[in-house]
Order: C-alpha cells, then structure tokens, then sequence
C-alpha cells in the first residue's frame, strides 16, 4: 500500500498494463517527452520507447481512426484525448468504427480501445477544457464508460479497461488529479468487476447517485447531513455504460429517496436515465420522485460563473431537502413540505 | 460540358491521347505529382512499352493476361447478376461497379495473402481476388447481416459505408505492421469523392509522420453519386499526396496491366520500409452509384459513351485477339466459367442462412451485459406471448 496522488495512480496502471502485455500502445497528443499535459503519461515513453508511447499528429479522428487499425491488427490501443472538448472531432470513429465493428463482424473483429479523456470543470479553464460530454458515449451502443472517482479505483480500474475486449471510454475528473490516496498496487485487476458500482457511505434515508469528480462531494455532503439528522448513502457509479442498476435499486428499496447529481447538463444526461429506469424499477417504493441536481442546459460557461454552473455541496443538499418534503431553495423557506 | 471540362482541363484520359503521356512514377516527396497518366495498353487495345513499368509486371505472359482477363469477366459478370437479384426483389440494394474492373483487379491481384485491405463499399472484384466466398458478398446487401465475412479470414475488412474511414483504419493497420516487424501492407480503397474528407487527409497525414507500409488506391471513378470529381479537385488528385510527403502516381484505371504494375511498385516500396504510396487511378462508374440511383438525372450520355469507348474489358480483348490469345476454346471456357460463379452466386443468396429475431441482441458487447440481456429477456417473452394467441400477431 502506497500513498499516490490520483494521476500518479493512473500512471502506475498503465505502466503495470505496458508491462504485462506487448501489445498496450499509447497514442495521444503530448504524451511522449512531455508525458501529456496533465503528465499522466509521464515516463512511459521514456521506459517503453516511441512505438508504444506514441506522440501523434494533432488530429483526433486520426489518432482515433489509426487505434482501430492497431486494434485490427491485434493491439490494445489506448488513446488519450487531451481535453474533454477536443473529442469531438474523433467522434465519427467512435460512434460509427469503435463502437459497432464488433457487431458488424459479428464477433469476428474485437475493438480493445481505451480512450482515456480528462473531463468535468473546475480547474478555471477557457471553453472546451471543461465538458463533460459523457451521456453522448453512454447513449452509444458497443461501448463501455466508466469514470473513476479516487486513486484506487484509477490504479485497478485503467487496468480493467486496457483488458476489456470491449471499448472503454475512461472519464479521468482533472481537477482531481492531484488528490491523494493509499493505492495498493499489489491488488488483481482480475477479482473485481469494473461494471459494479461502489456503496461509498451506508444511510437510510436517502440515496444519492454520482460518479467521477462529485463522488468526493457527494460524501462531504452526507457529513454534512449528518449533521442534520439525515442519512444519506452514497453510491458512486464507476461504470456508466451499463449502470450497475441492481445496486442502485436494492438502495432506492431501502431509502425509498433518489438524487442524482452530475457536473454534466441536465436534459438527455445520466440523471434522466438513472431516474426514470429506477422509477420503473420501484415505483412503489418511492416516496418521492427523484431529484436531479446536475449542470444546467447551458454551454460550459467562463471560469470565473463555472462554480454557479457546477453542482457542490449545498446544491447537493437543497436537492437532498427536496427529496425530503423539506424546506428549500423551490418551496420558499416558510413553505413547510412545499410542493416542488 | 462533358466532365472533362469539369475538370478545368487537367487532362482526363481521352483514350488513345492519353496512351501517349510518358506515365512517370513520381519517386518521392521531393517532385510534385503531375497529371501524366501510366498506361501501357491503350484503349483500342494497342500494348505501348514503357520505359519504367515494363520490368514490374515483365512475368505476365499471355496466360496471365488471359487470367486477368478472366477476372474481369467474371467480376462484370457478378456484377450483373448481383444487379438483376435486386431487380428481382432479392437484395434491397446493390452498388455496381461496372467500369472499375481493371482497377481492381490489376490492384487486386497484386496482392500477397498477408496483406490486409481496407476498402468501401463497391470494391466486390477486390473481395473476389481475396477469395471471398461469393454469397458473403451479398449478406449485407440481402439484409442478412451487416457485414459478409470474418475480415481475418481473408484479411480484408469488411467494406466500409463511412466515406473515408477505412483510410484510418488501413493506416493504423499499417502501424501495427512496423511494431511486428512485418513485411506486410496495409492497402485502401476509396473514391475521389473520399478525399474531401478530413478522415482521408489525416491518414496521409499519419501514414507520413510514421512512414507506415500502407497505399492509398483511390478510385476517381469521375463520380460521387451525382457530384463530379470537378466539384471535389481543382487539380488531378494525385497532386495533393506530395504534398504530405508521399509519392503518387496516376494510372489509367481502365488498363488492368498499368494498375496492377504501379500497385506491385506501391508495394514493394511499402515493403522495403519506403512508406506510403498514393495511387489514383482514373476509371469511370458506368453504372448507377447504386441500384436506387439514376444518373441520367445528372449526366450527360455521351460522357458514358465516350468512356464505354474505353472499356478495360474490350479492350483487353482486343489485345489477346490480337496475340491470338482469344480463340473458341478459351472464350468458350471463361464464359463458362462466369455462368457458374454467377449460378454459384444466385444460389448462395436464394439459399441464404434467415437471421432470427434474438440475433439482434448478439455481438454488441463480447462480454455479457445486465441491461441488454434484460432488454433482450423482455423482447423475447414478449414475441412469445403471440405463439400463445396464434391470430394476432405484431402490428
């Protein structure tokens, strides 16, 4: 067991995936010399030469498209996207070549991509450095989202990724990179599963749904309600394509309370998705309908509005109180169990 | 305006004229692409020597030109086959590519097994070089699957719809190569209108940054459906690849000998870690750009005359005619065999494997996958419910 900061985490997977299968190539921009922009790749060049690190031409159709003929030919890309807003122009290859060879070949072609992309705000970025572009991976059929919340799960579950015959987008929170954990870099990557979600704090009074750069607001926000008298379980998802549902519902039974939050907007994202599976799953045991707190519909905005844009603790708490039938930020402080 | 003026004179082959170009490889990134095109028979079917390509293709004797010419029958003869299937009502769709036998299969047939291709959609007389199994042709196009074959099988992807990604794709594919140490070439097929996509420039792009064993063989069939090139290219296409560092060549894509000699050069240069190479071959779509086309709509009949003048058939034809290479026996037994690779095709999509209804589910994912399995589990009850009710049936 070691203490790490997250990117170091992510890091230490992909040189322990580099180490173990020959056929691991990075591909990205920036990674080689400088080890990426945010240095996550730091070294691996260095140590794995420049026809397994390698620094592309800045194009990112062309990294992705070249990572499926890699793939074709039997190797394990694993692309980094520098920013979350520079995806798009690779879009077309993971919409329509990443995600559906293996069902167009029906089987006979396998796409073992991991597309590693920092995302989400809060790093007082210009535009395109802070989206979090999640919801148009997850409504995509063939592929795999995960996002990773602290430096444990970044250290197993880049591993997971990179050994998943299936592509992997992996939501990398940038304004968590220098965070630090205990990292046991010992563990099998192989003994867990990359799709489960994880029970960060037990409570039962409300369940409240995140992934990614929220998971540790999230939990700063059951603390708080603590405080207040309420028990609040945290579930962080980790896999966002397929939702591990079953947790989510064996909580929901329990609580009978459903937030959702995401730094992504609101309308078409993961909290639509989660809420209105989980109110066909158990209806009858809502109390409640559930509640999104989430970005607004808005493009991401300058940094010095971003933190009106992104959800944080007291967000998080308002719509834990809507939940509740209790006073709050729509139902007017003298308006005791307001409709909302 | 015929499409030549399209092309703001940059000099289209205009049959027998363009037999007199000096038809110079360009050998390197150092000499810009000129527009003189390779040719070594003509379109009335004259055999003009050539001072560089002779030696590369210097082993085809007349037999080889019988078997080239051969293919070509049979790959027409496919063709028309597959066209009156759809006509039938037995395929929803069919892009013919009547006219752009030479091309492929002078490139096809410079191929060697290991090397891999990644092509479009009509490149049916590539796939029948591969070995393809010829019903697997047609699944797609039935509807029965979305692609006809296991790409390993014959190492060629199955064809690509998007216009332009496979360059990527083959580019990656040649990357990989380097990192094996291989010998092998990854080899593209697109169309003129694919080069106005930023996927095909960012391959050439790649393929140069690291010289990766690939060729870019791109068919100017003159059309991109209704589009003319003219609209695509100010200049022959072939120009645009020095400029990224890669030689080109432009070759009468209606001569079978002229492609597979610059494709076997393409290769060889590909092989000995000389990098890529960009080929445009200059042919024609003499038919639709699919069956639910009509491209009287947008071009000119005597555009398709003055190029059925030039057909790669005829005038091979012409050329063992005139070697004494075409008596009864061998016409009689390539008709032969072109009956029976059409019969063998008919019958393989009449016969044809039905998908079932649970199929749709499979492959999404290699591992399984909670929600899809659910999805799935429901759909499936649900069709189950009717065999409980026989007389009604979904709506």
């Amino acid at each position: 067991m070691s203490t790490m900061t997250f990117g170091r985490a992510i890091n230490a997977g992909l040189r322990r995936a580099m180490d173990e299968d020959p056929k691991v190539v990075l591909i990205g921009e920036d990674i080689g010399k400088l080890g990426g922009v945010f240095r996550i790749t730091d070294g691996l060049q260095k140590d794995f030469g420049p026809h397994r690190v390698l620094d592309s031409p800045l194009a990112e159709a062309g990294i992705m498209g070249t990572a499926v003929g890699m793939a074709y030919r039997g190797y394990r890309p694993v692309v980094e996207i520098q920013f979350d807003g520079f995806i798009y122009p690779a879009f077309d290859q993971i919409v329509c070549q990443v995600a559906k060879l293996h069902y167009r070949t029906q089987g006979a072609v396998r796409m073992p991509i991991t597309i590693r992309v920092p995302f989400g705000g809060g790093i007082g970025s210009p535009e395109h450095h802070s989206e979090s572009p999640e919801a148009y991976f997850t409504h995509t059929s063939g592929l795999r989202v995960v996002s990773v919340s602290n430096p444990q799960d970044a250290y197993t579950m880049i591993q997971q990724a990179i050994a998943s015959d299936d592509p992997v987008l992996y939501f990398e929170p940038k304004r968590r990179y220098h965070v630090k954990g205990e990292v046991d870099e010992g563990i099998d990557p192989t003994v867990s599963d990359m799709g489960a979600a994880r029970v960060v704090t037990e409570g039962t009074d409300v369940t409240l749904v995140t992934y990614g750069p929220l998971v540790p607001t999230a939990r700063d926000a059951a603390i708080a309600a603590a405080d207040d008298g309420l028990s609040l379980e945290v579930i962080d998802l980790r896999s966002l394509a397929p939702i591990d549902f079953a947790t989510v519902e064996s909580s929901v039974r329990k609580t009978g309370r459903l937030v959702v939050t995401h730094e992504a907007a609101r309308s078409g994202g993961l909290g639509a998705e989660i809420a209105a599976s989980i109110t066909e799953r158990c209806f009858d045991y809502l109390e409640h309908a559930p509640v999104r707190v989430t970005g607004f519909d808005i493009p991401y905005p300058y940094s010095k509005l971003e933190f009106h844009h992104l959800p944080d603790l007291d967000r998080i708490l308002d719509g834990v109180d809507r939940v509740m039938r209790r006073p709050n930020s729509l139902s007017g402080l003298d308006v005791e169990g307001a409709a909302q | 305006m015929t499409q030549d003026g399209d092309q703001r004179g940059q000099g289209i082959p205009g049959g027998d004229d363009a037999g007199s170009a000096s038809g110079t490889v360009f050998p390197g990134p150092a000499r810009a692409g000129g527009d003189d095109l390779v040719q070594l028979i003509d379109a009335s079917g004259v055999r003009h020597p050539h001072g560089h390509y002779d030696d590369l293709v210097a082993d085809v004797d007349g037999a080889a030109l019988q078997k080239l010419y051969e293919d070509m029958v049979v790959v027409r003869r496919i063709d028309a086959e597959a066209t009156a299937l759809q006509r039938q009502g037995e395929l929803a769709l069919w892009p013919p590519l009547l006219g752009q036998e030479a091309a492929q299969i002078g490139s096809g047939r410079a191929l060697r097994s290991d090397d891999f291709v990644f092509s479009s959609y009509r490149e049916n007389a590539v796939a029948y070089c591969r070995g393809v199994d010829l019903a697997d042709i047609l699944r797609v196009w039935r509807g029965n699957a979305s692609s006809g074959w296991d790409p390993y099988t014959i190492n060629m992807a199955t064809p690509q719809v998007i216009i332009g990604a496979q360059t990527l794709h083959a580019t990656g594919y040649a990357m990989g190569i380097i990192n094996d140490g291989a010998d092998a070439v990854a080899v593209t097929y697109f169309g003129d209108g694919a080069t106005s996509q930023g996927d095909v420039n960012e391959a050439m792009v790649f393929a140069a940054s690291y010289q990766a064993p690939v060729v870019f063989f791109c068919q100017n069939n003159h059309w991109a459906i209704s589009e003319p090139v003219g609209l695509q290219a100010h200049v022959p296409i072939a120009r645009r690849a020095p400029g990224f560092g890669i030689p080109s060549v432009r070759v009468d894509g209606n001569d079978v000998l002229a492609c597979l000699a610059v494709t076997r050069e393409a290769l060889a240069r590909a092989r000995s870690g000389g990098g890529p190479t960009f080929i445009e071959a200059v042919t024609y779509r003499m038919g639709p750009h699919t069956t639910a086309d009509d491209p009287t709509r947008y071009r000119d009949a005597n555009e398709l005359e003055d190029w059925a003048a030039r057909d790669p058939l005829a005038r091979l034809a012409t050329l063992l005619d005139s070697l004494g290479l075409l008596e009864a026996d061998y016409s009689d037994s390539v008709k032969a065999k072109a009956d029976a690779v059409a019969a063998e095709l008919r019958e393989g999509c009449l016969s044809m494997a039905e998908p079932v209804p649970s199929d749709v589910f499979r492959h999404v994912y290699s591992a399984p996958n909670a929600e899809l399995d659910r999805q799935q589990d429901h759909y499936e009850r649900y069709l189950a419910s009717f065999a409980q009710a026989p007389q009604e049936g979904p709506r």
